[in-house]
């Protein structure tokens, strides 16, 4: 029986591991066929940043990952839209995510929902396990 | 560890993995699967090459489920069954393709 | 006496740039690295402290750093960017670095 898994993702990438943490941790559960979804809140929303390149600060840009997400049928990826705003972010700052519908001869379809606070309180609500990074 | 071919030293993790994916080439796969009693032909390669695309724009190696989806859609539904990756590569697809293609072993693999 | 101020954290996480911005005197330096970078933004709530920086102090960002989180295109056009020659040259020409961590 799947479970339904919300992983919750508040830091900045890069600056520590968490955020890639976070990512390995959602590739593993999502290879055992759970039900997943990602949110990302406060300094999360740095995260899905379009165009990050990390060839000059040494580290490995993970940040393609994120494009693969959609083919784990990891594609309830919701985004907090006061974040994003206190930020001055809006959802074309960020990297587009799509995933493949099998039942409708593989239309892509976006896998980003950016919703209010109130809409993620009721994701939250939804949940068997919450994990936080 | 390390992989010894025609005289080239290349690093390895203690399962055999390539430590560094620019080691890689088409004489290192084929050492590779000799010493584990294989043959390399134009499927497995096919799969090979595929991981490698897969890696390059992702930078990661699937899972054998996404693994074998992905092959049914590019290379056509008769390849995207387990049961042909396996007959491919006994020791798991992900597993032993990936090994032979020179990536990391795949996230989530057990 | 002057010293360059770094600061390495998000704005929107810790305080560090805010402490920063209490301490620092007139004509300082301070260096914007690491998730520090979010805090050389032209827009979002923290913009309004970046420009209380900028009116009294050269305001750098290290651009790796910058270009690392995806935000070239959206840093304010008071703060200089600086490499990692920069960064040394930089810690050489103050009298002292203060790192707030």
């Amino acid at each position: 029986m799947a479970k339904k898994f919300l992983y919750i993702n508040r830091k900045a990438p890069h600056g520590t591991v968490y955020a890639l943490e976070s990512l390995e941790v959602v590739l593993i559960a999502a290879a055992f066929e759970q039900d997943v979804s990602l949110a990302f809140i406060d300094d999360g929303v740095y995260q899905l940043m379009r165009n990050q390149d990390t060839s000059q600060i040494g580290v490995k840009n993970f940040t393609p990952t994120y494009r693969a997400l959609g083919d784990y049928e990891v594609n309830k990826i919701y985004v907090e839209r006061e974040s994003l705003e206190a930020r001055g972010l809006s959802q074309d700052d960020l990297m587009p995510l799509t995933w493949e519908d099998e039942d409708e001869d593989w239309a892509e379809k976006d896998s980003i929902h950016v919703i209010s606070s109130q809409e993620m309180a009721d994701i939250l609500e939804q949940q068997d396990v919450i994990l936080n990074f | 560890m390390a992989l010894e071919i025609n005289g080239n030293s290349y690093e390895t993790d203690e399962e055999g993995y390539l430590t560094n994916l620019s080691d890689w080439n088409d004489e290192l796969a084929n050492e590779m699967a000799k010493a584990d009693g294989a043959v390399l032909d134009e499927n497995h390669w096919e799969v090979i090459n595929f991981l490698r695309d897969y890696y390059e724009e992702y930078q990661i190696a699937p899972a054998v489920r996404v693994l074998t989806k992905a092959v049914g859609k590019k290379l056509g539904k008769d390849k995207g069954t387990s049961k042909y990756l396996y007959e491919l590569f006994p020791y798991g697809p992900a597993k032993q393709a990936c090994k032979y293609a020179g990536l990391p072993k795949p996230t989530g693999c057990v | 006496m002057s010293i360059l101020h770094i600061v390495n954290k998000s704005p929107y996480e810790r305080n560090s740039f805010d402490s920063c911005l209490r301490m620092a005197k007139k004509g300082a330096g301070l260096l914007l690295i690491e998730d520090g970078i979010y805090a050389a933004q032209d827009s979002g709530d923290a913009h309004g402290n970046l420009k209380t920086a900028t009116d009294r102090l050269t305001v750098y960002a290290l651009q790796p750093d910058v270009i690392a989180r995806g935000m070239n295109d959206k840093i304010d056009a008071a703060v200089t960017l600086i490499d990692y020659d920069g960064f040394v040259k930089l810690t050489t020409e103050y009298d002292n670095v203060q790192s707030w961590l």
